[in-house]
């Protein structure tokens, strides 16, 4: 007799707690699919606008072109220029952030002791709240006469430049995903390690940092994405010639810097401002490929850990 | 176990008076033993007893958790190794241990058992291939792994990743082997065959096993530590130490007796 009873008050439960989980199920997948929405909205916009320079000048004209004269009667609307002075920086960047970064995230995760790891990771954080406008200017306060007199060039506005101040703002990416990705390795690893007769850092470069490595590559990848977006910067620093390099010493224009400097000088409507719209479009394409590989590698990590 | 015999084997572990404290927090007092070569020590008690902080004591690892201290003297074959030219990491290699969960390193068979080896600066391939067999046959796994060495360690079992972390223990030639509490996490089967792995472990080394099971205790050791701490404000103390057979059967201490009766525990 008591079982049927039971059952009925577990129906009856049920019943209000399904109907509150799939009120909360939904909310969580509307905003799930507003993300989604947005994103693909923001795509759409670009490509509405893009319409017309893909049509009068033509996709592969512009992604090839190397010449970048936009106001000139005949206007050559070639983007190699501006890709290419991106991809100097970003890359440059890179090289001179990824080591200390990866140095730093080390340290925080493995060796630094209680007080000394929340100081040094209030202060990474701290440099990502930094606006940069504020490091482009301690750019051209500090780095711009340091490159001007230390590599003998005219003005100091060069790729490099723009690459040095870069590295220090998309140092606290990094060193922030790669110190969570190395924390994420389970301390029972880091035991067994130290209990075969490994020293502390021989388990760090054997077996926690391997263990991490996707983590490690992931915060690389977003490092990266957010140094080919950043726009102010590197506008105020890398002296905005938008003629393919040759060296780091030459002044470039990156498609952000591009984008910003002449959004604000074309006319509504114009094949020029379309062809921005479409620099635009490259570089959101660019950058959601950048992200969703990173993502994709974060996933594959943490998949492995569940295992 | 005759004298003579202990005289020419390694291995050979003796406390005097060791007690541990966690800052101002004595966890153990006053643990005096002798643990024999070859052949399997048990630490059982209840938990919170101490057994794994003493267990950690004879590889140093609790000198990789900052406020721990220990105090006493603990000698390996007549060496302290709390003293000052005692390198801590060298006498992990002498000293293994296996953990309470399996935890391979994320990489292949092979590179999880020739870890130690290579960072002792083994380098040669042969030398290598010899030692992660011997290992592995030693840890019982070579049938079940020897086609498939260069696969993934986490695609074994719960069983074979404990027997793989036992093999890499192995792997470095140690003199004593320490295990904590593992078979804990493993089902019936798996238990069993890391417990006989253990079993036919103690011909090579010395292994000192803490576990929570008394049957387990009684079926693998061959002396037996009882442990207790009898309220939260005393350290924890080892109430008797003996053999096996003779504490199961006839215990010496009437606190010994009502734990492996199950009056508490």
């Amino acid at each position: 007799m008591t079982a049927p009873a039971i059952r009925r008050q577990r129906v009856g439960r049920s019943v209000t707690s399904r109907a509150a989980d799939s009120i909360v199920r939904r909310l969580i997948s509307l905003n799930g699919w507003a993300a989604i929405v947005i994103l693909a909205a923001i795509f759409l916009f670009l490509a509405v606008n893009a319409r017309r320079a893909l049509e009068e000048v033509g996709f592969w004209v512009m992604s090839l072109g190397t010449e970048w004269y936009p106001t000139i009667p005949t206007p050559r609307f070639g983007f190699l220029p501006l890709l290419s002075g991106s991809v100097l920086v970003t890359a440059t960047a890179l090289v001179l952030c990824v080591p200390v970064s990866l140095a730093a995230a080390i340290f925080i995760s493995e060796f630094a002791g209680g007080r000394v790891k929340e100081v040094t990771k209030s202060i990474i954080e701290f440099m990502a709240a930094i606006p940069s406008v504020v490091y482009g200017l301690i750019g051209i306060a500090v780095v711009v006469p340091w490159v001007r007199a230390t590599f003998d060039t005219d003005s100091g506005l060069t790729a490099l430049s723009g690459a040095i101040v870069l590295a220090f703002m998309i140092a606290p990416t990094i060193v922030s995903i790669s110190e969570d990705a190395l924390h994420a390795v389970p301390n029972s690893l880091r035991q067994g390690s130290l209990a075969l007769g490994n020293t502390r850092w021989e388990t760090t470069y054997k077996v926690v940092v391997p263990s991490a490595s996707s983590g490690i590559l992931a915060a690389v990848m977003l490092g990266m994405g957010r140094a080919i977006g950043e726009t102010m910067a590197v506008l105020m620093l890398t002296g905005n010639a938008a003629v393919i390099p040759d060296s780091l010493f030459d002044s470039v224009r990156t498609i952000t810097g591009t984008i910003a400097a002449e959004m604000g000088n074309v006319v509504q409507g114009g094949l020029h401002q379309s062809v921005l719209f479409t620099l635009g479009l490259v570089l959101f394409s660019i950058t959601f490929l950048i992200n969703l590989v990173a993502d994709l590698v974060l996933e594959k990590q943490r998949r492995r850990w569940q295992r | 176990m005759t004298e003579s015999r202990e005289q020419n084997v390694t291995g050979v572990f003796e406390l005097e008076n060791v007690s541990v404290t966690y800052g101002s927090e004595v966890a153990i007092a006053g643990v005096s033993m002798h643990i024999p070569p070859r052949a399997v020590t048990a630490l059982i008690g209840p938990s919170g007893c101490g057994k794994s902080t003493l267990l950690r004591c004879l590889n140093r690892m609790n000198d990789e958790i900052g406020s721990a201290k220990v105090r006493g003297r603990i000698t390996l074959d007549g060496a302290d190794i709390y003293a000052k030219e005692m390198d801590p990491v060298e006498l992990r290699t002498r000293v293994g241990q296996v953990f309470q969960k399996p935890n391979p390193f994320p990489m292949t068979i092979y590179d999880n058992v020739a870890y130690g080896p290579r960072t002792q600066g083994t380098r040669r391939r042969s030398e290598l291939d010899e030692v992660v067999e011997r290992s592995l046959k030693r840890a019982a796994l070579w049938g079940e792994v020897k086609k498939d060495l260069k696969k993934h360690a986490f695609e074994l079992s719960g069983g074979q990743q404990q027997r793989l972390c036992i093999a890499r223990a192995l792997a470095t030639q140690p003199e004593v082997v320490l295990m904590d509490e593992p078979a804990s996490s493993l089902d019936p089967i798996s238990t069993q065959q890391v417990e006989d792995t253990i079993a036919e472990l103690k011909e090579y080394v010395t292994i000192v096993i803490v576990t929570h099971n008394m049957q387990q205790a009684a079926r693998i050791s061959d002396l037996t530590a009882f442990m207790l701490r009898e309220s939260m404000e005393e350290p924890a103390q080892l109430v008797e130490v003996g053999e096996t057979r003779v504490m199961f059967t006839n215990p010496g201490d009437k606190r010994t007796e009502a734990y492996i009766t199950g009056r508490f525990g």
